[in-house]
């Protein structure tokens, strides 16, 4: 028999096509126009560096003093909130005023200009030194030119910086292979350092993706003829500023201590960027249920540490909390949009577009019957007191909700996996009870049979008419025995299609595989919720059952379409990691979040108004044109309409979506108590992660907006958010 | 066909012989980095020329697509300016640039699971059908089938060394592996095409 590698190897010498050539032109083009950039940054940077390294701070600092004193009136006119906010931007502000900062403002517009001369070259031989912030952010140059003190610190503070540029960096491999020795395919620890390293490389591809969409967007609006190149390259470079302004005013504070080394992976994406309309009018997304964040958020902040920034989606913290959103009359659609406009705590000159989904609330007594399978980890790692206990606890609770005509299935996974309760209707609670009593911790995770064996029971209970949902209890370490977690997602993406719902509880702290939860859940039409403590297990289970386990839409996704009349630049508040193209959204092919019975979903837009001095690209210096509004939406201008609203669904079992438009204006109705509330916790997420947007709006103005519209808070939710807010505020002033 | 590639990548690995216009000396791969890396355009546009047919035929390796191969070679393509400055010339060039284009790959692929998709590249049906509408449709089909029974780090493995341009060792170093994981995951790509073929036709 011939190798089967040189099999592949002709098959691909016969079948790998030539690179298109038009595509190598503009590519090589662009490379090139990208590597002037970086070196005109550079030079930038050098200059800036020579100022203190909060300078960033500073400046934005003076900005919103600015912005505050310019718009006073529309503050007072706020009502009380708005008062406090005012007071505390005042005294910050006072507080951070500084002399350098107004020049720092000019700079920022001017540098790209000057900065294409390689000022500062240290000639041929040797690439430029790079500036301080840099140089943390990069490993490969820290390690070649220790002396910044900045770099040492990092240096001494991170042993797991070393292994922290491979993930990254490609040249440093070979350090790894010498000098570290773990296990070949073991991810490095999560570090600090490796943050603010990823961080960086994250700030310049997202620079790179601007570029991109920036240059890509210029051909197409000239009329007849492409603009000239300089234009091109003009546009690029005020892209940059902007970036750069983000990649900076994240730093200061950045190389500090350590945070607690563990090994958990986090799905996140970098915050989304500040779009401007009249390039990129669109914002596609899919919604998103799931609340396993704000659980991951609590468990670090009560641990007494500020939870990693990867680790904060905001979206599901803001979704965390019930919000009493009028939901849908009559028989129509299963969920209903409410949408408000307000002005933004953090900052006075651009609104919020806040977004309200609320789903149809089910007579709970005519629900269809359940059938649960309930699949445990019961490896090794699970025997902990806040994982298997809590787990066997929490379905306790569980089945006490049941109807006598629902069925519990409970298989058990660890070294083998193993059904240890045959399908039994609920009726028969002390059989379900006593199979839960047994489950014991021990072995190694084989999630893969575990959950192959599930969906095959799950499929047996099946019937007309009934709701069929597999409940993934684990602490996510889904790494042992499995070679390859995307095959794990690939099968229960398949099962999907059998109609068969997955929701993945993650339970403790220290190994869970956020990551991986969040692909299983998302590609088994379900959820991921993280439960550390039996309020939190009350919550999702008992509280919320209804909706966990009846999805009354499926594939909701949104496309807001922004009005480039009314609306200069807006920026989608979390949902990086649900961002969906703009053509998916009328594929029916693309899956997208589910909606339960009663569920309410949140989405907040920052939308910067034509002619706010919050906008940030200044576009119309370099292209007039482009930043034009288009003549469509010109002659639509006097219907003052900031955008337009797009749901699409599918009715549970159906393939095709329903569509749902709306089309808002900014008179349709201010924020209410609810919506001020998750404006704080929007807030706070973003401070959590890194506060680029926020400004000087900070820890005690998030507490005092939660605070003042905590509601009836029936279950206590938001006064414990409260708290948190609280606890965050002391740990960023000690760490 | 396969004398034009071979000529290609001949004066592609060259390491000598070539002619910067700005220094008028001859450089080699690495003369360019540095050049490039503080900025020297032409030096830059060079580089890139000589590369961008290797990095794009890897790149329709990684993935098993025309269109996700272009859209690919332009992630690493913009991505190499700002990334010049990391490579210091311990490692060939060539193994470095593998590495950015390995790390481009994966961020793809992330992004695409980020955005719910389930399938990507070779395991996108939808992408193979458009291909069987074309001339190759045959081979790339038969491709498809076997890339597809492999999981991504095998795939990646495959993908660096099946054209014979790279060393286990530099294969490994590019993977941040050892020697000894690239010569396993090789045999075990040969296992599992076997015994995949073996199924598909003793049926």
């Amino acid at each position: 028999m011939t190798d089967p590698l040189d099999d592949l190897k002709r098959a691909f010498e016969r079948s790998t096509p030539e690179p298109d050539v038009e595509r190598r032109k503009a590519n090589l083009a662009r490379a090139q126009e990208l590597l002037d950039r970086v070196q005109g940054a550079e030079a930038e940077q050098r200059r800036t560096d020579d100022r203190t390294n909060t300078w960033a701070g500073i400046e934005q600092g003076v900005r919103h003093m600015l912005n505050a004193l310019t718009s006073r009136p529309v503050l007072a006119a706020a009502g009380v909130v708005a008062v406090v906010g005012l007071t505390a931007l005042l005294v910050t502000a006072t507080r951070n005023a500084a002399p350098p900062s107004s020049v720092v403002v000019a700079d920022a517009g001017v540098a790209p200009e000057l900065a294409v001369s390689p000022a500062g070259d240290p000639g041929p031989d040797r690439p430029a030194l790079a500036p301080a912030d840099e140089r943390q952010a990069e490993p490969g140059i820290v390690q070649a030119e220790p002396p910044a003190t900045s770099a040492r610190e990092v240096i001494g503070a991170r042993p797991a910086l070393r292994e922290a540029t491979v993930s990254a960096d490609g040249e440093a491999s070979e350090v790894v292979v010498t000098e570290v020795s773990r296990p070949p395919e073991a991810p490095a620890p999560p570090g600090r350092a490796e943050q603010s390293f990823n961080a960086t490389i994250a700030a310049l591809e997202r620079q790179r993706e601007s570029l991109r969409r920036q240059l890509e967007g210029l051909p197409g609006q000239g009329v007849g003829e492409a603009p000239p190149r300089e234009g091109e390259v003009r546009v690029a470079a005020n892209a940059l500023t902007v970036d750069r302004f983000s990649l900076l005013a994240a730093s200061p504070g950045e190389p500090r201590a350590s945070r607690v080394s563990n090994t958990e992976a986090f799905a996140n994406e970098d915050a989304s960027p500040v779009k401007v309309t009249s390039e990129e009018p669109v914002s596609t997304f899919s919604i998103d249920v799931d609340t396993a964040s704000y659980s991951v958020v609590r468990s670090s902040l009560t641990n007494g540490y500020l939870p990693a920034p990867e680790s904060v989606r905001i979206e599901e913290l803001v979704n965390y909390f019930p919000y009493a959103y009028p939901g849908p009359e009559g028989s129509g659609a299963p969920f209903r949009p409410t949408v408000t406009v307000s002005e933004t705590p953090w900052n006075p000159d651009t609104l919020l577009m806040h977004i309200g989904i609320q789903g149809r609330r089910p007579a709970t007594e005519d629900r269809p019957p359940l059938n649960l399978v309930f699949l445990v980890d019961t490896s090794g790692s699970m025997d902990q007191p806040n994982k298997l206990p809590l787990l066997v606890q929490s379905f306790r609770l569980m089945v006490g909700q049941l109807d006598p005509a629902d069925e519990v299935a409970i298989v058990a996974y660890a070294g083998s996996a193993g059904s240890v309760l045959d399908p039994t209707p609920a009726a028969d609670r002390g059989a379900i009870l006593t199979a839960l009593d047994r489950l014991d911790a021990g072995g190694s995770t084989a999630g893969a049979a575990g959950i192959q064996l599930a969906y095959r029971v799950a499929r047996d209970m099946a019937a007309e008419g009934e709701v069929t949902r597999v409940i993934l209890a684990t602490d996510g370490d889904f790494n042992v025995g499995i070679s390859d977690p995307e095959q794990l997602e690939g099968f229960i993406a398949r099962q999907r299609d059998s109609g068969v719902y997955l929701s993945v509880l993650g339970f403790g702290r220290g190994n869970l595989d956020d990551a991986t939860m969040q692909a299983l859940a998302q590609n088994g039409n379900g959820q991921a919720a993280t439960i550390d403590t039996l309020a939190e297990a009350r919550k999702v289970l008992v509280d919320q059952l209804v909706g966990t386990l009846f999805p009354i839409a499926n594939d909701v996704k949104i496309q807001v379409e922004f009005n480039p009349a009314t609306v200069a630049e807006y920026r989608l508040v979390g949902y990086e990691t649900r961002a969906l193209r703009r053509e998916d959204f009328n594929n029916d092919r693309v899956d997208a979040g589910e909606i339960g019975a009663g569920h309410a979903v949140t989405a907040i837009y920052e939308v910067t108004p034509v002619g706010s001095p919050a906008v940030l690209h200044d576009a119309l210096r370099y292209a007039g044109r482009a930043a034009e509004p288009p003549a469509v939406a010109e002659s639509r201008a006097g219907s003052r309409e900031l955008a337009f609203l797009r749901l699409r669904y599918k009715e549970p079992g159906e393939a095709t979506s329903e569509l749902i438009e709306l089309p808002i204006a900014r008179d349709m109705g201010g924020a209410g108590t609810d919506q001020r509330f998750a404006a704080a916790v929007a807030g706070f997420g973003q401070l959590l992660r890194d506060g680029a947007y926020t400004g000087d709006w900070n820890w005690s103005d998030a507490i005092a907006l939660a605070v003042a519209n905590t509601g009836d808070d029936r279950y206590g939710y938001r006064r414990e958010a409260v708290t948190l807010m609280r606890l965050a505020e002391s740990l960023a002033v000690t760490e | 066909m396969a004398e034009a590639v071979q000529h290609v990548v001949e004066a592609r690995w060259a390491p000598v012989g070539r002619c910067s216009s700005v220094t008028g000396v001859a450089m080699g791969d690495e003369d360019l980095v540095q050049a490039a890396a503080a900025g020297d355009r032409r030096a830059f546009s060079e580089l890139l020329e000589l590369h961008y047919d290797r990095i794009f035929r890897f790149s329709f390796r990684l993935t098993g697509s025309r269109e996700e191969a272009e859209d690919l070679t332009q992630d690493i393509c913009l991505a190499l300016p700002a990334k010049l400055k990391s490579f210091h010339g311990k490692a060939r060039f060539t193994t470095w640039l593998y590495r950015v284009a390995m790390n481009a790959a994966h961020d793809r692929r992330r992004r695409a699971m980020s955005r719910a998709k389930a399938a990507e590249g070779w395991g996108d049906i939808e992408m193979s059908r458009h291909a069987e509408a074309t001339g190759r449709a045959a081979d790339l089909d038969w491709l498809r089938r076997s890339m597809e029974v492999l999981p991504n780090d095998l795939r990646d493995t495959v993908a660096l060394t099946v054209d014979g341009e790279m060393t286990h060792a530099e294969a490994a170093e590019v993977l941040g592996v050892s020697d000894g994981t690239v010569s396993w995951r090789l045999s075990e790509v040969r296992k599992r095409l076997r015994a995949m073929w073996q199924e598909e036709t003793g049926r």
